[in-house]
């Protein structure tokens, strides 16, 4: 009762900051004087001008190429840090050079905002890689992702797309580092470490010897779930006592992961001119959120037939692979909201969810428009409202417009190639994992499918959870997933600002009463209705070979 | 035309099926690639019918066969859908090519001889005569001459139309026929490029290119059929992974049956009747994209006379002045019009009648009738008995009696006012130095009018009125029809002036025009719709002609444009949402061998595996031609706001696509299922 409670509260919290989040938002990247540039100036003047950056917009081209050639950039320097970080300061507790296929897989990894993680921080990762490597593009992958749906909206709204490197540097200074230091500190007076001490060893009273990981934990955790990053500190994640101390930092944690995403659509709304257009939007996703959690919390409080059969408590639902401390219901809750959002901290293993509330996961994951990960979420939601629109506009006798602007061939083709990608990165590695690397998959059958399904999906979506079992430090596992992740972040946000691109540059049309409007109830129909249709459709097969298989034949 | 009507002739339906064939051959068929999956699904399966272990399967052959034997006739049913569509425009360019015959022509040199050629011989520039009876042998400028012209040949209607040197009416059409009198042409087009070829060709279809929005959906469709084939060419490797063995004939028909074969099949045939159905409207549209602009369109520039009104003015009311009364005025208005052939003349007596008014035709017999005049700017009679009636332009009138002595009533002058601020003509009635009174011409509003301009508000669509009225009159039309806006003493710059600036506010406009001088503007337009009666130059300038030249066609032609964009996208959600069904058709029955626990997902409760993938592939073959008679007829429109019409829409072709297929593939398993 107390623990349902809290999902309301948390989702109560959520709901009462995403609209003034979001027009914070749309006003932070506002290029207008606004009184946020007095707060700001004095850091983000010199640090553009130290980049030698004017305030010229950039045409879609040249924004597209420098959201590129500036993640290349960083990932290499990261990839550098990674492959010598033994070489390098601040390594108490003498970790080892990353070998290179990891290395490569964890700089795209963090870059993309995923936060896939083949390696376990406390034994992979010296301090000076946690803070200078994996912390820094914790704040610039978010950051990225922000700008380019940024750029998206603006080019709806047909005003200029802007300039790459003003967004980058404004997410940064007025969004991501402001919340982050706040909630660092709140985290830390929660009990949760900071410190660049090395490892503790501890004598229990048995006489065993045990080592204590800890290190600059408070600083990545705020940034870990405010940029829907999820790459833990840990191996274990936010399951873990010090990245995750209680109750209120489990609140906190959730609240920080839905923060972004859900205030984003008000920031479109408001960017565009018209706060229906988010609202509606924000109230399909919610719809769909809803949904998915009422599956997930029915699912895992009924439980494991097999163990119910054996007469094995459950009142608490499953337990299985769960934190004690935060029981059956706030395990659920934190698996769909962090798969929902597209951020991958875990507080309990995905691996041990009972079959429906895998499926709950993994559906989120290849949905990737239950809100999303800051940014991207919101350009792929756009994609299928754009999807939405043509596919009904037509119905209404008229080529398409959306916004004002007519989605035509162009526009089209860019879309189609972008809904293409998804089931591309997705199934085609899935096969190739089943059929080549079988050896790498813990389990046999449906679990064992799932388990690499879920890899490659929430490396498509940019997620980073994992279904844990898979033997995942493979150079297969690590090139693969790093080639998944890099296009599934950068193949739509080049497609999708061509499609902004493309859409600035049109003639705006004139509303009238003959217009198909997409800022009322019948419009989140069909949304929901693409979403589900588009989206569910291509990975029903897979789906029922994995997860539903696994439920039914578990039915008793 | 209008005979030719019924297009759905056997003829047409055995050529098509005949067609559909042909069509089956590889190169034709790659240029539509669901279709193409399709055809190369087929294939595989007739060789595995050959060779049933070319892929290590266990099929019987017998199924093998059943399902190649369903993949044909999923590829032929698309053909024909397509072949018949063509087939109907074909049926129509046969009976304009036998009007375009090479015939002689009386072709004048420079020396002014008249010498015989082969029309295929005339270039543009050549002048020939054309005489009664002949045949005028090719599109050109009536430059000397006026005669009248039987054009039935290509707009089907058989009054003759006047055609004469200079003005508005100079162009005539190749293979129409001079019925009285003799005309000199200018002939206008070289061969093979006149009206009638142009016209040929686009029923033809040979020159159909894709239009814009077909572009945009062929692509979303052919990037849906390349998402279910990665789909489907995953799916046996994870079903290896679980020592599933999946058979290739399922594959193919989980393939075929996921790929949006219902639009994909249906697509060029809505195309094709779209513009068809704009072409039987007897409107030619030079292109597919013209149509569906029409669709587009946000404000249409109306012409009032002869659109919006009769455009001749009427007698709505007799205004008796100096002390008379009003059935003198209406008597000496009739005996003035007795003999008056001018729609004006007539409507009097027309409204004598109506108003129960009674004269005495004797009073008018014998007398002499003057015609109306520019310079006398008035008609009528002089009697027998010396009196002269006379009816016309106020002004005048007033001159002609205060000429003979006569006096004006006071009250002439204001009500003359009144009815000029009213927006109708007054004209005087006068019997030689008395003026009787007034009657008052109306320009009358067609019926209907008003309900049309309605539902194109409903539509979103903004109608202007151009007239050369002043504003006042004008002002007083455009209330009485309903239009949202008129310009006032419009020249054809005003059109251009108004279209630009329509179009500025991001507005789609359509326009009509007959003139040379609506050239420029017909151009200018997103949709232009020139009469066919019109000169060549506006003729050339437009993007449609109405062969009928009634310019309040151009509404209807909106509504074959978006029923042809609706058309599509309805089928489109339709095919799309057929898939759920499908899916629980056949994934259940793929796996239910190894893992009998799937059968929770066989909702439909379907006799067997196999009978279920025949019964969903039946299912997804036969909806092709049951749609057909919707694809070409176009889905029912009627004018409403988007949002209605849209969740319209959404309830038939989305629920209904979701729904229908559960209940026609359970219906064909039940009959399936007896066999296997």
């Amino acid at each position: 009762m107390f623990a349902t409670l809290s999902i309301g509260v948390t989702l109560l919290l959520v709901l009462l900051l995403a609209r003034p989040t979001g027009l914070y938002i749309a006003k932070a990247f506002q290029y207008e004087t606004t009184r946020l540039d007095r707060w700001f100036g004095w850091i983000e003047t010199p640090v553009l001008r130290l980049g030698g950056i004017r305030r010229d917009d950039q045409t879609w081209k040249q924004y597209a190429l420098a959201v590129i050639v500036s993640s290349l950039v960083m990932i290499l320097l990261v990839y550098l840090v990674f492959r010598t970080q033994a070489y390098l300061p601040l390594n108490p507790s003498h970790i080892a050079n990353m070998e290179p296929t990891l290395a490569f897989n964890t700089a795209i990894s963090f870059m993309t905002n995923t936060n896939l993680q083949h390696y376990s921080g406390e034994s992979g990762l010296s301090y000076l890689s946690q803070m200078i490597a994996i912390v820094f593009l914790m704040f610039t992958g978010p950051a990225v992702g922000l700008s380019a749906a940024i750029a998206l909206i603006r080019g709806l709204a047909g005003k200029p797309i802007g300039n790459f490197f003003i967004d980058l540097t404004r997410s940064i200074t007025r969004i991501f580092l402001p919340v982050s230091f706040v909630m660092a500190i709140v985290f830390v007076a929660l009990g949760v470490p900071q410190t660049l001490e090395p490892t503790v060893i501890a004598h229990t009273l048995s006489g065993e010897v045990q080592e204590i990981a800890r290190g600059p934990v408070g600083s990545l955790l705020s940034i870990k779930q405010f940029g829907n990053n999820g790459g833990g500190f840990f191996g274990v994640n936010s399951a873990h006592p010090f990245e995750n101390p209680g109750a209120v930092s489990n609140l906190l944690q959730i609240v920080l992961m839905m923060l972004l995403g859900t205030a984003i659509p008000f920031t479109y709304g408001k960017m565009v001119g018209n706060p229906k257009q988010g609202r509606v939007l924000f109230l399909s996703m919610t719809m769909l959120f809803i949904v998915l959690l009422g599956v997930s919390l029915s699912a895992e409080n009924a439980g494991n037939p097999v163990l119910n059969a054996m007469g094995i408590q459950h009142e608490q639902g499953s337990m299985e692979g769960k934190e004690v401390r935060f029981g059956m219901v706030q395990s659920s809750f934190f698996s769909v909201v962090t798969t929902a959002f597209e951020t991958g901290a875990v507080n309990t293993m995905h691996d041990t969810l009972t079959p429906l509330g895998g499926l709950v996961t993994i559906s989120n994951m290849m949905l990737n428009t239950v809100f999303g990960s800051v940014g991207a979420g919101m350009m792929n939601v756009l994609m299928y409202v754009m999807i939405g629109v043509f596919l009904s506009g037509l119905m209404v006798g008229r080529t398409p417009e959306f916004l004002g602007k007519k989605i035509e061939g162009r526009e089209m083709k860019l879309i189609a190639v972008t809904l293409l990608i998804q089931p591309m990165l997705i199934l085609a590695p899935t096969a190739i994992a089943l059929f080549a690397y079988p050896e790498t998959i813990s389990n046999p059958g449906f679990h064992g499918l799932t388990q690499a399904l879920y890899e490659f999906t929430s490396s498509a979506a940019n997620n980073g959870s994992g279904f844990e079992g898979l033997g995942d430090n493979t150079p297969f596992w690590n090139i693969a997933t790093g080639i998944v992740m890099y296009l599934g972040r950068y193949f739509s946000v080049v497609t999708l600002l061509a499609v902004a691109g493309s859409l600035a540059a049109k003639k705006p049309v004139s509303e009238t009463s003959g217009t198909f409007r997409t800022d009322n109830g019948l419009f989140a129909g069909v949304f929901l209705g693409t979403v589900l249709i588009v989206g569910a459709l291509t990975f029903f097969p897979a789906l029922v070979l994995g997860p539903v298989a696994e439920y039914l034949t578990l039915k008793p | 035309m209008k005979e030719k009507k019924t297009m759905m002739s056997t003829a047409i339906i055995r050529g098509a099926i005949k067609e559909s064939f042909l069509k089956l051959d590889p190169r034709v068929m790659v240029r539509n690639p669901i279709m193409f999956v399709v055809e190369i699904g087929f294939i595989i399966t007739l060789a595995l019918i050959f060779v049933p272990d070319l892929f290590g399967g266990s099929v019987s052959s017998g199924y093998n066969l059943t399902v190649a034997f369903i993949l044909l006739f999923t590829v032929l049913f698309a053909n024909f859908a397509e072949a018949l569509a063509e087939g109907r425009g074909r049926a129509q360019a046969d009976t304009l090519k036998k009007t375009k015959q090479d015939m002689k022509a009386n072709k004048l040199n420079s020396l002014n001889q008249v010498k015989q050629v082969l029309s295929s011989e005339l270039r543009k520039g050549d002048i020939v005569i054309v005489a009664q009876g002949e045949t005028i042998p090719g599109d050109g400028e009536v430059i000397e001459g006026l005669a009248s012209v039987d054009e039935s040949a290509i707009t089907g209607e058989s009054a003759p139309v006047i055609k004469e040197a200079g003005g508005d009416f100079s162009s005539v059409t190749g293979g129409t026929r001079v019925v009285s009198d003799r005309i000199t042409v200018r002939i206008t087009s070289d061969p093979g490029e006149s009206f009638l070829d142009r016209m040929i060709a686009l029923v033809e279809g040979a020159k159909r290119q894709k239009t814009p929005n077909e572009i945009a959906l062929s692509t979303v469709l052919t990037s849906l059929t390349l998402i279910f084939l990665i789909v489907v060419v995953t799916l046996p490797f994870f079903a290896d992974y679980l020592e599933i063995q999946l058979e290739i004939p399922m594959l193919i028909a989980l393939l075929v049956c996921l790929i949006p074969t219902t639009i994909g099949g249906l697509l060029s045939a809505i195309g094709i009747a779209g513009m068809d159905r704009v072409t039987q409207f007897n409107v030619l549209a030079m292109s597919g994209k013209a149509v569906e602009a029409a669709g587009d369109i946000t404000t249409i520039i109306l012409d009032k006379t002869g659109t919006i009104t009769f455009g001749n003015r009427m007698a709505s009311e007799f205004t008796p002045v100096g002390g008379h009364e009003e059935q003198e005025t209406a008597l000496w208005a009739a005996i003035s019009s007795l003999k008056d052939e001018t729609p004006e003349g007539r409507s009097v007596l027309e409204l004598m009648r109506k108003q129960g008014l009674a004269y005495d035709p004797a009073i008018g017999e014998d007398a002499e009738f003057h015609e109306f005049k520019a310079e006398t700017r008035m008609s009528g009679m002089d009697l027998r008995d010396g009196r002269k009636v006379r009816k016309g332009a106020v002004d005048a009138v007033k001159k002609w009696v205060v000429s003979q002595g006569g006096r004006v009533p006071k009250e002439l002058d204001p009500n003359s006012e009144r009815i000029a601020k009213a927006g109708g003509t007054p004209l005087a009635i006068a019997v030689d130095q008395e003026i009787y009174g007034l009657i008052y011409l109306k320009d009358t509003v067609k019926p209907g009018m008003k309900e049309r301009f309605e539902q194109m508000r409903q539509m979103g669509i903004k109608t202007i009125m151009c007239t050369g009225d002043n504003p006042l009159t004008a002002a007083t039309i455009a209330i009485e029809a309903g239009v949202d806006d008129f310009i006032a003493e419009s020249t054809p710059e005003d059109k251009i002036a108004v279209i630009r600036r329509e179009q500025a506010e991001g507005k789609l406009v359509a326009m009509t025009g007959d003139g040379t001088n609506d050239a420029p503007a017909l151009a200018q337009a997103d949709v232009g719709i020139a009469m066919n009666s019109g000169t060549v130059a506006a003729k050339e300038a437009a993007n449609m002609v109405d062969l009928d030249s009634d310019p309040s066609k151009i509404i209807e032609v909106v509504s074959i444009g978006k029923q042809l964009l609706m058309t599509r996208g309805a089928l489109t959600t339709f095919s799309i949402a057929n898939d759920i069904a499908k899916y629980f058709a056949i994934i259940p029955a793929m796996f239910m061998l190894a893992i009998p626990q799937m059968e929770a997902l066989n909702i439909m409760r379907l006799g067997s595996p196999e009978s279920a993938i025949l019964s969903a592939l039946i299912f997804n073959a036969v909806i092709i031609p049951l749609l057909i008679p919707l694809a070409m007829k176009g889905v029912a429109y009627k004018p409403m706001s988007s949002a209605a019409l849209l969740q319209r829409n959404l309830i038939i072709y989305g629920l209904g696509g979701v729904v229908a297929p559960f209940l026609g593939i359970k219906v064909i398993d039940l009959a399936v299922h007896l066999w296997i």
